[in-house]
């Protein structure tokens, strides 16, 4: 098995975190969509690091993975802190701009 | 090096677990992993896309990160394996269901679209997407894959250990500060203002008693030794019928006994009644069956009397006249 099989899984991966981000409405699992594009990512870095024998692929997924912890924690607290006022996680009823 | 490091396999698990062949292949127990986990992942990702409820969702990418893990082990990269279970199935997923408990969660997604034609265009896209980058990614030429082994000289944590704190030690500090802005962001975000004074167990009580209501339980129903079901309302010491010692419930559906009666027969007995028999009640078979004993069983009606009838109309005389006139 070549090491490409590795690249399309993660190319797999990333696209159903991607259609997951734009089909779903409920904002906590929109997020998992994003928390699964940012994990394909990674897969993909940790392949071509090996595809070269260069550790710099792990070492950017590690940062990505540190940023996305930061990422998840402030984005978990908006969700949280909008659905106390709008008591709802629907992304579609976040309109309060619209008119 | 001391002799002892140096016949210590430390090497020998890295090397095993990306170990790849002179054309750049796999060996075929890492493709049987693969081949394993790969389909169950895209199955997971599926069940994210289309769960109706969260938690199902939140397991499914549970289960693809613990893969993803094991994955990245068996390609070398130990250290990133171990991260990806704390960092992500341990602290990112658990906070992600943590707020879904705390959102709610039954709350499934709706299936009303709000942008007419939106899940054809996102379905398209998506499969564009996937069809793209598989196409780019898996047609590209690569040429024979190196392989960590070199690199992860002498293990894979300390190699990277060398770069995180050599190389890029700068973008270390930065994410460090990132990570402390980021907590800092999340407690902003969720403090909530406190718009009225918080009300403590002294308050509660001493607003309780200020107004005036009822600062203790309220008394028990029934009269004891005569009857004690719920549905009868306690006595005051004169006699008087307490309606809140009835159930508010009972109360409410009407269901409860009537305290008149009650009264009136402890008025007979203070003023004597069963003596003198100037009783409010037209006969005493009426009181007999409502105190569920034989009708004509005047034993049980005395026991019952008993207590009562320590009150002033208690002269030895009472029981016995009580018999002369059941007799009659």
């Amino acid at each position: 098995m070549s090491l490409t099989h590795y690249l399309v899984l993660a190319a797999i991966l990333f696209a159903i975190g991607a259609t997951t981000v734009l089909l779903r409405r409920n904002a906590i699992i929109v997020f998992m969509g994003v928390e699964l594009m940012l994990n394909s990512t990674n897969l993909l870095l940790v392949t071509f690091s090996r595809i070269h024998g260069n550790l710099s692929g792990q070492v950017l997924a590690f940062f990505v993975m540190v940023v996305a912890a930061a990422e998840v924690v402030v984005g978990l607290a908006i969700i949280v802190s909008i659905f106390r006022t709008r008591r709802s996680a629907s992304v579609d009823d976040v309109n309060l701009l619209k008119s | 090096m001391s002799p002892l490091i140096t016949v210590l396999p430390v090497t020998a698990l890295p090397a095993a677990a990306g170990a790849l062949t002179d054309e750049g292949l796999t060996s075929t127990a890492e493709a049987v992993l693969f081949w394993t986990l790969g389909p169950l992942m895209v199955l997971a990702a599926l069940a994210l896309l289309f769960a109706r409820k969260a938690v199902h969702a939140a397991l499914a990418v549970v289960f693809i990160m613990i893969s993803l893990a094991f994955l990245y082990v068996a390609q070398g990269a130990e250290f990133l394996g171990v991260v990806q279970v704390v960092v992500y199935t341990g602290a990112v997923m658990m906070l992600f269901l943590f707020v879904l408990m705390l959102v709610g969660v039954d709350r499934s997604d709706s299936l009303v679209e709000t942008i007419r034609g939106q899940r054809a265009i996102g379905v398209l896209a998506g499969l564009g997407l996937g069809v793209v980058l598989a196409g780019v990614v898996g047609r590209a030429a690569y040429g024979p894959a190196t392989g960590l082994a070199e690199a992860n000289t002498p293990s894979n944590p300390e190699a990277v250990a060398h770069l995180i704190f050599g190389e890029h030690v700068l973008a270390m500090e930065i994410v460090g500060a990132l990570l402390v802005t980021a907590a800092l962001g999340a407690l902003v975000l969720t403090h909530r203002l406190r718009l009225t004074t918080k009300v403590g167990q002294r308050e509660q009580a001493e607003r309780r008693l200020r107004g005036g209501g009822h600062p203790v339980s309220l008394p028990a129903p029934g009269v004891y030794a005569r009857h004690n079901a719920m549905d009868v309302p306690a006595l005051l010491p004169d006699g008087t019928p307490l309606e809140t010692s009835v159930p508010r419930v009972l109360r409410v559906r009407g269901q409860e006994a009537d305290a008149r009666e009650y009264a009136a027969r402890i008025d007979r007995v203070l003023a004597g009644g069963w003596a003198s028999g100037a009783g409010t009640f037209t006969s005493d078979e009426d009181y007999r069956g409502e105190l569920g004993g034989p009708v004509d069983g005047t034993v049980t009606v005395r026991d019952a009397d008993g207590p009562v009838a320590d009150g002033p109309a208690a002269d030895p005389a009472a029981p016995q006249t009580h018999d002369e006139e059941d007799a009659r």
